[in-house]
């Protein structure tokens, strides 16, 4: 089947790629764009590890097309960070050991970063609820809720200053 | 010592790839690329129990884009022998049936064919194109089934039950009719999956030099590098592996599936093949850890000691013998000394996966029965169940019925920091609505960690840092937990070393990161390492100074009046001889074994069953928590998968050995919404065969959480649960009768 031509801004950049139709947007980042830090864990929108920002909303990238996103704005993991500076949810998630193995980090950080930029101070509950769609086998999640408030008290502190 | 004195161990640092694994940098084996890569797609059973009558290529071949195609028949058709590559004694023949079928497929998701094309949409529609022919044979999916007279048969013989082992001491019949009261129970648990988030991955390129290159997502480099070249009879060295960052293991890593396939497809067509397996393959194809059926009895005198216990295992082990019941059978009561004890496990053959480690593989489906039963006999004699288990518990020169001795372990310990914690005393609050009881339960747990083979080398930079190359693959931090115990022994801040997990061809033999091994044993090689560099510096001070003897304390050698920093003295490596660089190797026989226990406070909901976890304290026995963090997280993970365990996860087949639940919608693991904060205690009874008193901590932890939660079940709906999942279903047919 004939490829399709997709433009989109990618983390504050345009592309450009080729997308078989059936081609999810997850398999566009990996494959052709090679930007590997959105991790696949189910392919079926259960997991939460392939999240990435839509038009600045949180989506599972693994039940999008790659055509869909034509003309949009899409965000990545590769994308948080500031130049050299980490964003205050990277730099608690390695402070409070909030991660294990990784593999469910870049999806909680996207996902967590989607709920802090319209909520700058959720409760526990909301977080947990918040990040439902979210798996971690390793942590327990007590420390991603952790590192969640802590960026979340960081972020609040330096609008403040 | 306490932990105080030390400069490294027992602080918080950063771990060494956190930059790499939050900004989406690091490699996982399905990230690496590689010029020229095929893609792989497999052909995998859709019946349990089959004869392969005919595997037809064909059409798949002439598909475009496909480069090659292979089945069982690719690889060397070598005598079959026993080998222990680290998965234990396994005959070849086992390991090559599992990773493609010859002549009949076990279990549905077995792979019978793979094809490498340019593309991995290519790749799947040839793989649909094979051919395959099957003629059914009836399929057998638990143990029960699988010992019964008439059941079908795995593999043939008269049997399914590929091992029975026994252990006693005393004479448990006897001492039972001297008992104040003795409670028998039969339990059942499902049988459940590691579930890492990260699916099996693996690349491989079969060279033109003849060597054969592998990443890939494993929890131990050589025993792929040893798996794959026994199975493509290669010499081990013709073999490097490099271990990618990976995503979850718990166990389910350590066997090796996709290498030798890869490596067959990338030999076929010249090219590197890339292998990728999609969650359902993962559910059906990979793991799981046996579900069981056990049958427990203990006897106690008036005074709550425990004088006799007696219990049967009959484990899965799924399509391949060797199933996770030996360790099951010795951990069952290790907990207690009981005088008089008689154990029988089997490991049983059943049309599922071949079973694989989890975490504590075996102990928490039989700390499941004895813990429910030692809960029933406190309550029946009136005793607080911590101190019915503190007046039994093992501790230093305690015979376990399989037959060593406890060194010193600390059971006590956590049995009495569990009484000592708030939670323990906590009042258990009101319910939330009038359908909803609350209740507590308790339960302790043990594993014995590994030890096995470790490796490291550390080589000195002039400006005062230091490189630290090991073959551990870190899964949770080790980086870090290893580079601290050489930073400690070399008196320098733990950022002063540069951790790096390195392939097969560049560090020596260095055993699986699994049995809370690797902080222990890695660690331990790395000490010694450090203590190699220092041993070498301390000559080139001497040299230097023209001294006799160099004194080296807190990152400074001295002699007499000179002294000089461990930067100072690196900066002078060139005018001293040339490069420092420390190496050792070591192989502990054993690891200290980790007890640990957990308080859960649950609300089950009598109208639906739901069980709710309120309140959840895990305590466990560390020897020494290098990394406090890490540890804790060790501890919340295990407490994690325990409540998954406990309350919803299983395979659900149906009666033709399909899953029925192969995704993460429906295989229910605890989201985060589903489990609260996880207090946890870290215990520390040195291990006195560790430098540190290390004892690892990767797994006891995950031994008690589902009998703690049975037991809070149990105190709260007066209903107790013989069953694993405790799922809504199931306990409100418990209380069926009851309400
Ligand atoms: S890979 Fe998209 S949700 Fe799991
Ligand atoms: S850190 Fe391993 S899955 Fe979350």
């Amino acid at each position: 089947m004939k490829k399709t031509y997709v433009s989109m801004q990618l983390n504050g950049e345009p592309v450009e790629f080729l997308a078989e139709p059936s081609q999810t947007l997850l398999e566009c980042l990996r494959d052709t764009l090679h930007l590997t830090g959105t991790k696949e864990g189910c392919g079926d929108g259960n997991c939460g590890s392939c999240c990435v920002m839509l038009d600045g909303t949180l989506v599972t990238s693994c039940l999008v097309l790659g055509v869909e996103a034509e003309g949009r704005t899409v965000t990545t993991i590769e994308g948080i960070a500031a130049g050299q500076k980490l964003h205050p949810l990277q730099k608690a998630f390695i402070d409070h050991a909030a991660l294990q193995c990784g593999i469910c980090t870049p999806g909680f950080i996207v996902a967590a970063k989607a709920l802090l930029d319209q909520e700058p101070d959720p409760s526990e509950e909301r977080i947990r609820l918040w990040l439902a769609n979210n798996l971690c086998r390793c942590t327990g999640y007590d420390k991603i809720v952790r590192a969640v408030q802590a960026a979340a008290k960081e972020i609040r502190e330096e609008k403040q200053a | 010592m306490s932990t105080s004195s030390y400069n490294v161990i027992g602080t918080r640092p950063p771990r060494h790839d956190g930059a790499d694994k939050v900004t989406g940098r690091a490699i996982y084996a399905a990230d690496f690329q590689m010029n020229g890569l095929l893609h792989g797609a497999m052909v995998r059973s859709t019946h349990a129990h089959a004869i392969l009558k005919r595997v037809d290529t064909t059409k798949a071949a002439a598909f475009p884009g496909v480069v090659a195609v292979v089945t069982a028949d690719d690889f060397p058709q070598t005598p079959d022998r026993i080998v222990d590559l680290g998965e234990g004694e396994t005959p070849v023949s086992h390991l090559r049936g599992n990773v493609l079928a010859k002549g009949k497929v076990l279990y549905q998701g077995h792979a019978i064919a793979a094809v490498a094309a340019t593309s991995l949409q290519a790749a799947e529609q040839a793989a649909k194109l094979i051919e395959v022919e099957y003629e059914p044979l009836p399929c057998v999916l638990t143990a029960v089934e699988a010992m019964a007279a008439g059941a079908p048969l795995l593999h043939g013989g008269d049997t399914n039950v590929t091992a029975h082992v026994h252990h006693a001491m005393g004479d448990s019949e006897a001492a039972f009719a001297g008992a104040a009261i003795v409670i028998e129970r039969e339990f059942t648990t499902a049988t459940v999956h590691q579930g890492y988030i990260e699916p099996h991955a693996a690349t491989v390129l079969w060279n033109n030099d003849g060597r054969v290159n592998v990443w890939c997502s494993t929890q131990g480099s050589f025993v792929v590098r040893d798996v794959v070249s026994c199975l493509l009879d290669l010499p081990v060295s013709a073999v490097r592996v490099t271990p990618t960052e990976i995503g979850g293991g718990f166990g389910g890593k350590i066997p090796v599936y996709l290498e030798p396939v890869a490596a067959l497809l990338s030999k076929k067509s010249g090219r590197p093949v890339r292998l990728v397996m999609s969650r359902r393959d993962v559910f059906e194809g990979s793991g799981p850890t046996p579900g069981s059926m056990m049958r427990v009895k203990m006897g106690a005198d008036a005074d709550g000691k425990l004088i006799a216990a007696q219990a049967f295992l009959a484990y899965e082990a799924g399509a391949y013998a060797g199933g996770m019941v030996g360790a099951g059978a010795m951990c069952v009561f290790a907990a207690y000394d009981i005088a008089n004890q008689t154990i029988d496990g089997y490991d049983v053959l059943v049309n599922k996966p071949s079973t694989a480690a989890y975490r504590a593989p075996g102990a928490p489906n039989a700390a499941f029965a004895t813990e429910s039963v030692v809960d029933e006999i406190a309550r029946k004699l009136k005793m607080d169940p911590l101190e019915l288990r503190l007046r039994n518990a093992s501790r230093e020169g305690t015979r376990r019925a399989d037959g060593p001795k406890f060194r010193r372990v600390g059971c006590v310990e956590v049995i009495e920091a569990m009484q000592a914690h708030p939670h323990y005393s906590a009042p258990l609050g009101e319910p939330s609505h009038a359908e909803a009881k609350r209740g507590r339960g308790v339960a302790i747990g043990y594993w014995f960690n590994i030890g096995l083979p470790s490796s490291c080398v550390i080589s000195v930079n002039a400006d005062g840092t230091a490189n630290l190359i090991e073959g551990s693959t870190d899964i949770g931090g080790t980086r870090t937990s290893i580079a601290m115990q050489a930073a400690e022994v070399m008196g320098i801040p733990v950022d002063r070393i540069h951790p790096a997990v390195v392939d097969t061809d560049t560090i020596g033999y260095t055993g699986v990161t699994g049995g809370s091994r690797t902080t222990y044993a890695t660690g331990w090689a790395a000490h010694d390492a450090a203590q190699d560099v220092i041993r070498q510096m301390k000559l080139r001070a001497a040299k230097l100074w023209q001294a006799e003897a160099v004194e080296f304390a807190d990152g400074v050698f001295q002699a007499g009046e000179r002294q000089m920093t461990f930067a100072e003295l690196a900066g002078k490596m060139s005018e001293t001889g040339g490069p420092v660089v420390g190496q050792a190797s070591v192989n502990p026989r054993g690891a200290g074994g980790s007890f640990a226990g957990v308080i859960a406070d649950v609300e089950v909901d009598t109208g639906t069953g739901k069980t709710t976890i309120l309140r959840f304290t895990a305590v466990q026995d560390a020897g020494r928590a290098i990394h406090p963090s890490y540890v804790e997280g060790q501890m919340q993970g295990g407490s994690v998968q325990g409540i998954g365990w406990a309350l919803n996860e299983e395979y659900w087949m149906n009666p033709e050995g399909r899953m029925m639940n192969a995704s993460l919608l429906d295989y229910r693991m605890p989201t985060i919404l589903d489990v609260p904060m996880i207090d946890t205690q870290i215990v520390e009874v040195p291990n006195p065969a560790h430098p540190f008193g290390v004892r690892g901590v990767g797994e006891a932890n995950i031994v008690s959480p589902p009998a703690g939660i049975a037991n809070a079940i149990r105190d709260a709906i007066g209903v107790r649960l013989y069953h694993l999942p405790m799922n809504p279903p199931a306990v409100a047919a418990a209380m069926g009768g009851q309400k």
